[in-house]
This record gives C-alpha cells, structure tokens and sequence, in this order.
C-alpha cells in the first residue's frame, strides 16, 4: 500500500511539475526560445501573490485573479521590448540574454523581500484529504493536478481550435511565410509568452502554497520544468504532463526507497529516458 | 498610362555584402499582367522577397498606389493587398489544407475569394482539406498555395516559379486557371523560368540578369533574339 500511495502522491505532485513545464514548452513550441528564467518568474509571481496577499488580505487562490494578468502583461512587454530582439538565425543570443535576466530577477527578488524563506498560506485545505479505502489525497494536491490537466487541456484548444492557435503553428513552422499572411510575428511571439507566464503565475503561487521558497528557488523549478519538457517530448503539450508525472512518481518511489533519494530518483528517470528516447516519449517537432 | 499600381524605382537589393539588385525600374498597371523571366540567380526571387516586404528596402524604392512601401514589414505590405505565391509552395506542415487556406483569409480584406471560391476552382482541395497539407502531391500542394494567397484577397498578387518541380500536365492545369484568378480585376506578376508560358499569360515582360533589367517589352512582340540575349548576355 505504500507503494500504491506513493505513486499516487508522485503522479499528483507530477501535476505542479507539468505546470512549472507548460510554460517553457509553449515558447519553446512556438519560438524555439529557451527561457533559462522561467524557473525565476515562477517565484516573481509567488512574491507577487505574496504582496498581494498581504495588502488586500485574501485567500491565495484568489490572489491569482491579480497576478495572472500582471504576469501575462509582464511577459506581452519582455518579449516585445527585449526577447524579440534576441530571436535569429543563431540560438546563443535568447539564451544568454534569459540567463541574465534570471540573474537581475533573483537580485531584485533579494533587494525588495530579503532572501527569507516565504510561504503562501492557504488555510485549512493545505491539509485537508480524502480517504479513498486507506489512501489519503490531499485536496491541495489533487487540485493542483486537476489545474494543472484544465490548463493544458486549455492550451492544447488554443493551439489546436483557434485562430491564435493557427497563428502560433504558423509562425512555428515559416516565419517569412507567416508574415504574408498579415501575422506580425513580434506580436505573436508577445502573445504566446504573454500567456506562458500567465500559466507561470498559477504555477508560482501553487508552488508558494506547497512550499516555501526565496529568491534563489527558480534554478531548480526550471531544472524540474526542463526534465518534464524533455521527457515528454519538445512541443508536445500532454507530453509534457506526462514528462511531469514520470517526474514525480519517479521522485515519489525514490523517496519511498529512501528519503536522500527523492531528487536523484527524478534525475535518473530523466537520464534514462534522454538515453532510451532522445527525442522524449511523444515528439511533435522534427529536427 | 495612368498611374501604375506599382512601380519600383532604382530598387536595389543586397543579402550581406553580395549585391542582388541594381538599380531595377518596373512598372505594373492596373489590371495587367506582367512576367519577369531570367536565368537562376538572376534576382527575381530577390524582387518578390523585397515587393513583398520579407526584405527590407529604403522606403522610395518601392511605391505601391502612390504609396512608398519599401521600408514595411511583410505583414503590412500584406494588409495592403499585396500578396504572394511563394517559390517552393512553403506550406505551413503543422497545418490542415483548410487551416492553410484560412491563414491565407486572416487580414480579412472583402473581394471575390473565399474558402467556397476556391474549393470551386480546385475542388481536389475540398476533398483533402482536412489532411495535413504536406500529404498532398506537389501540384495540389501548389493549388493549395495559391488558394492561400488569393483568400486575402489581394489586389496585386505574385506568383514566383509556381511551375518548378511539377509534372507538365499538372502545370497546364494551373496555367488553366489562371485567367480565371486574374480575370477577377487583380494585377499579377508572374516569375517564370518557362519563356513561353510566361510569355503566353502576360502583357508585358521583363528580362533580369545578374540583378538589372536587361530586356522590357510587351510579349506578344519580343523576339526570340531579344530573349535569348537579355537571357544570357551577349
């Protein structure tokens, strides 16, 4: 029964990795960018919610009805006023350029909240459960796994049922082209990261109410949202949920084997899968 | 002749340091239709890359109704009206048939073309139209293509090689259809390394070599000599 619980607690738990992913592999979809701070813009929209929280005195779930717009508009402007600039021919210049904006937003994050470890606290759900015949499962969880398939669920309908979705693949597969067709791609580009660090911001503030974290959390969300992306395959959105449920239930049984173990079990899952399927288990993008 | 709908004036055109463009003057009524032949290199690609605004250009050089255009982005040339017929097709793959077509419609211009008009001229297409665009033939991938540039409605369109790389029944079909697209009142350029079509669809011609005009004049009375020497050189 152990056995059973921890895979379970690990395919939930999978649910926050897949959120932490989404994002990456939305503008890595689209753009082909690699966004070395989204791990830091996850914690940028847990303080957010965090002032937040503490000016209006609100639940944090409804803290996000406030930051998910300001994380949307923060991304429309970063990718308009910087990111675009950086796109080209060459893959150096976006990821130079993010890794530096990871290091301003941990010292900036250091300045304005000190490096205190922070949490979000959300009341009697964090530890509320559900009895299932000896199995225990948390409401928090189980929630975050439920957002974390609405939310992919919703992505996969823009992508694949809207005219922003068509426009995103379009811009994916022929930049020149998709200018002919009227596609201003700077805009575009700014509407896909508007909306992965929209995603972003749910991730942070379910990942501020989970644990607690401090300006120099990011690097290791982004190392879990990178495994998640590479294990399910680049560009693949469910893929990338299932990247973050073999994540966690590979992190769930190391634990269980041995709690030193928890991290490691996760990377190792990783490096088999990179060695057995390079391309992750449900590609979308060729070359 | 009245004002042209667009008039290029010393165009120039350069990838890094290699100069593809010199100092090109063309003009294109309303209405006509114009077919620019020469050799590989010669730099028509070059042309519709720099008409259509995916190559940058100072602003003068090219003036479309009136309107200096040359320093626009790809995506306003296109709301202007311009539109083009890519060499290669250059589908989008991760699209349907239909979603291509439908990007084609998105700067939502009004005129006579819609996904209805065009599964009318290649009905093929309506039959494919939900598989995904790269399982089609090249000829079909082709009408694809030009369904995709004519939902926008275009007032001026430009057909660069679309005989390249397809079967000769399969480019007689095409060049079937063609009057019937630009018997809809909208001006065409048609890029051509095949003489006699180009010569058959057109009005006038335009000969490149090596980035500069070297031969104008109407098609009906050109001569082989005059081709064959703006063609090649003397």
């Amino acid at each position: 029964m152990d056995w059973v619980n921890a895979i379970l607690q690990g395919t939930l738990l999978g649910g926050l990795y897949a959120l932490f992913a989404a994002g990456l592999s939305l503008i890595f979809g689209v753009m082909r960018l690699v966004n070395i701070a989204h791990g830091d813009l996850i914690v940028l929209a847990a303080y957010l919610a965090l002032t937040v929280i503490m000016a209006l005195g609100i639940h944090p779930l409804m803290s996000l009805l406030a930051v998910v717009p300001v994380m949307a508009v923060v991304g429309y402007v970063l990718q308009r006023s910087i990111l675009n600039r950086t796109l080209g021919d060459d893959i150096l210049p976006p990821l130079l350029v993010s890794f530096g904006l990871s290091v301003i937003i941990q010292n900036a994050l250091l300045e304005t909240y000190t490096a205190d470890p922070q949490r979000l606290s959300a009341g009697p759900i964090e530890v509320a459960s559900l009895n299932l015949g000896g199995l225990a499962v948390g409401y928090l969880p189980f929630l975050m796994f439920v957002t974390a398939v609405a939310i992919i669920g919703g992505l996969q309908i823009v992508f694949y049922r809207t005219g922003l979705g068509r426009a995103f693949r379009a811009v994916s597969d022929n930049q020149d082209i998709a200018q002919l067709m009227g596609i201003n791609r700077r805009h575009v580009f700014a509407l896909a990261m508007a909306l992965s660090l929209a995603v972003t911001a749910v991730a942070g503030i379910f990942l501020g109410i989970r644990t607690s974290f401090d300006p120099a959390t990011g690097p290791a969300r982004l190392i879990f949202g990178f495994e998640a992306v590479i294990i399910g395959g680049m560009g693949s959105l469910w893929g990338t949920l299932a990247g973050g449920v073999i994540l966690g239930v590979s992190q769930a049984i190391g634990a269980q084997v041995n709690p030193g173990w928890q991290i490691l079990a996760g990377h190792v899952a990783f490096l088999v899968i990179l060695a057995v399927r390079p391309r992750g288990l449900f590609p979308r993008m060729d070359g | 002749m009245p004002e042209p709908i667009l008039r290029t004036n010393r165009l120039d055109a350069r990838y890094g340091d290699f100069q593809a463009l010199y100092c090109v003057d063309m003009e294109l009524g309303e209405g006509e239709v114009v077919a620019i032949i020469g050799a590989n290199g010669a730099g028509k690609t070059t042309l519709m890359r720099s008409v259509s605004g995916l190559m940058k250009n100072a602003a003068e050089q090219i003036v479309y109704r009136g309107r200096p255009i040359g320093a626009l982005r790809a995506d306003q040339v296109a709301e202007l009206g311009i539109g083009l017929v890519p060499e290669g097709r250059q589908l989008f793959p991760s699209l349907s048939v239909e979603e291509n077509l439908i990007i084609g419609g998105r700067v939502g211009r009004s005129g006579p073309w819609s996904l209805a008009a065009i599964y009318a001229l290649f009905p093929v297409l309506e039959e494919r139209r939900h598989l995904p665009s790269t399982s089609l033939s090249g000829g079909q991938q082709q009408m694809v293509a030009i369904g995709r540039a004519l939902m926008a409605n275009p007032d001026l369109v430009m057909f660069d090689e679309i005989s390249l790389g397809l079967a000769p029944v399969v480019i007689k079909q095409i060049y079937d259809a063609l009057p019937g697209i630009v018997g809809e009142g909208m001006s065409a350029v048609v890029v051509e390394q095949d003489v006699t079509k180009a010569l058959s669809v057109s009005s006038r011609v335009y000969c490149l070599q090596e980035g500069r005009v070297s031969l104008e004049g109407c098609s009906d009375t050109v001569t082989r000599e005059e081709i064959s020497r703006a063609y090649f050189g003397q």
